[in-house]
């Protein structure tokens, strides 16, 4: 397989309604990712789009509807979509199509633009549930994730008190990002003492609905070599999906995630990533699903991410922990689905190439992880980069 | 570039602007309608309700009985072998509070969705509901129920059963309130 590199990457800003349309968005973040590589779209063999469902932009098969946007004329092209696990799962597909050979350059692009359903994306969520044994009880989207949560809780004794931290950390960390929504200083009583949505969820431990778009550059070791210089490569990928009978599953524990980051870390030749990861940008929709996924990242054991949250371990200025979404995360950054899990992947590209600006980790870093999680919250994908050893 | 830069495109619009015209935008509303064929297990499953019976589906090469009900073993990956008959009681796996409807809009008194582990299945196996005979406030469901609490299936009386998920209206605390 060929090593495969990043070149560049861009963004959008992150906003509750963007006046831009998806393919204006599209253009904005692929245009910035190609000046950030020095790179025109001559120079790009191939086109990956990832992008939530049709129903968010009322565009049927969006992919297309994007496509001259994301600068996909003419050549070859595909949309991919595994829910909120899209953004991340955006680098292992535009790594495959490098790795494997058949094109030097790959153009990839995430975009959502959930502004446009009315009043609010909720109703077109509600379609992932069954239609005979699930919406007829009156369903919202938040109903399964605060189950999931509240089990989470109960199995280890975790406090709404310690998940709230998740919410005051990524939201601080967000001020420094210039493309964040919901950034700011907040306490843990403001967290918890928010509007009940769905117990145990309340309104700031929910990411907002958010349009924006992300791009990112990857290229073959030949065409990454000529261009010069010091660069990022993808080390692993992982993916892995488990049934969509979820009221059937361990709703404690992730087990696709970690099944996802194994595959990831075998390939990156990663036998304890709790010394060889060394920053980490793991999904948080919810504040729980920073801590549920960071255990199934095996980065913390089972019920143990929120004694390390308290310890400080997954602080950005930690010298001796993991900093976990020190990019501000869908919770401070904001939430354009796929957008948002290609920026967290964009995030560990910029803290290996010490692009991150007043995000900076202290602690020094060779290597790091994003992972994204979706569809009937059962997928996991990952993706691990390096610098150059 | 030594840093990302910070000077990001998009533009973020107000209602405002929309309201005002500043912004232009247009509405479009779908009419499409579904009808979605219930199928083999899921079939049979509305008609076990619709006679207040609650079944599931057993594979005698791993031994699970599973609800809600499948015609294949995903994990043998085989055709699974029979119906069981379940009992319409379980505990609760895990349950929310919500105030929030199904179209997103705020709701005065909460529903309380919950996932409960189905008597009888093997390994425990959960079907999604909602508990009801709980109290109408968060504190008072709280107070009224805990994960782990056995509850019991409250039927709509047969002559109102239609064969669907809501024969059954809710499940309530082991011997009511």
């Amino acid at each position: 397989m060929n090593r495969v590199a990043v070149l560049g990457a861009g963004l959008t800003r992150f906003v509750r309604r963007a006046l831009e349309t998806g393919r204006e968005l599209c253009w904005e973040a692929a245009t910035a990712a190609l000046q950030d590589a020095d790179l025109t779209l001559a120079d790009i063999d191939c086109v990956v789009l990832g992008s939530a469902p049709d129903a968010f932009d009322g565009v049927h098969m969006k992919g297309e509807y994007l496509l001259d946007g994301a600068g996909a004329k003419g050549k070859p092209y595909m949309r991919i979509f595994v829910g909120g696990g899209t953004g991340v799962f955006m680098v292992p597909v535009g790594w495959w199509h490098v790795a494997s050979g058949a094109f030097r350059t790959c153009l990839v692009v995430a975009e959502e633009k959930m502004s446009s359903t009315q009043p609010h994306p909720q109703a077109a969520f509600n379609a992932i549930y069954d239609p005979f044994t699930e919406r007829p009880l009156g369903v919202n989207l938040l109903w399964i994730f605060s189950l999931e949560m509240h089990r989470y809780m109960k199995t280890y004794g975790i406090p709404l008190e310690t998940i709230a931290q998740v919410a005051v950390k990524n939201k601080r960390n967000a001020k420094d990002h210039p493309a964040s929504q919901v950034a700011g200083d907040f306490t843990v009583d403001e967290i918890v003492n928010s509007e009940v949505m769905t117990y145990p969820v309340t309104r700031l431990m929910v990411s907002p609905v958010t349009d924006g778009a992300a791009a990112l550059v990857l290229a073959n070791e030949e065409f990454a070599r000529r261009k010069g210089g010091k660069h990022v490569w993808v080390e692993g990928v992982g993916w892995n999906l488990d049934t969509s009978y979820w009221t059937n599953r361990d709703l404690a524990y992730p087990q696709y995630v970690e099944n996802a980051a194994r595959m990831a870390y075998k390939m990156a030749g990663i036998t304890d990533p709790r010394k060889e990861i060394h920053v980490a940008e793991p999904y948080d929709p919810f504040a729980y699903k920073e801590l549920h996924h960071l255990e199934g990242l095996l980065l913390a054991d089972k019920g143990q991410a929120p004694r390390r949250l308290e310890e400080g371990f997954w602080d950005r200025d930690t010298l001796t922990g993991i900093p976990a979404s020190p990019s501000g995360g869908l919770l401070g950054v904001g939430n354009p689905i796929a957008a948002a899990g290609l920026m967290k992947a964009i995030e560990i590209y910029y803290q290996l190439s010490g692009k991150a600006g007043a995000r900076q980790i202290r602690r020094s870093a060779q290597r790091g992880l994003a992972q994204a999680w979706g569809d009937l919250m059962q997928v996991g994908t990952v993706m691990i980069m390096g610098v150059e050893r | 570039m030594s840093t990302m830069n910070t000077e990001l495109r998009g533009t973020s619009l107000r209602e405002d602007d929309l309201r005002t015209g500043r912004a232009l935008a247009t509405e479009w509303i779908p009419k499409t309608v579904y009808r979605f064929d219930a199928g083999i297990a899921i079939g049979q499953f509305l008609a076990g309700l619709k006679a207040g019976r609650l079944l599931g589906r057993k594979c005698h090469a791993c031994g699970r009985i599973v609800i809600p009900p499948r015609m294949f073993c995903e994990l043998c990956f085989r055709r699974n072998d029979e119906w069981v008959e379940l009992k319409s009681t379980g505990r609760v796996n895990t349950f929310s509070v919500s105030f929030v409807n199904t179209d997103a809009s705020r709701r005065q008194t909460p529903q309380v969705p919950a996932v409960i582990d189905i008597d009888g299945t093997q390994p425990s196996m959960g079907i999604l509901h909602v508990l009801g005979e709980v109290g109408d406030t968060l504190e008072a469901v709280l107070r009224n129920v805990q994960i782990g609490t056995p509850v019991e299936a409250v039927w709509k009386p047969a002559e109102q059963r239609e064969g669907a998920i809501t024969d059954i209206l809710y499940f309530r605390p082991m011997g009511g309130r």
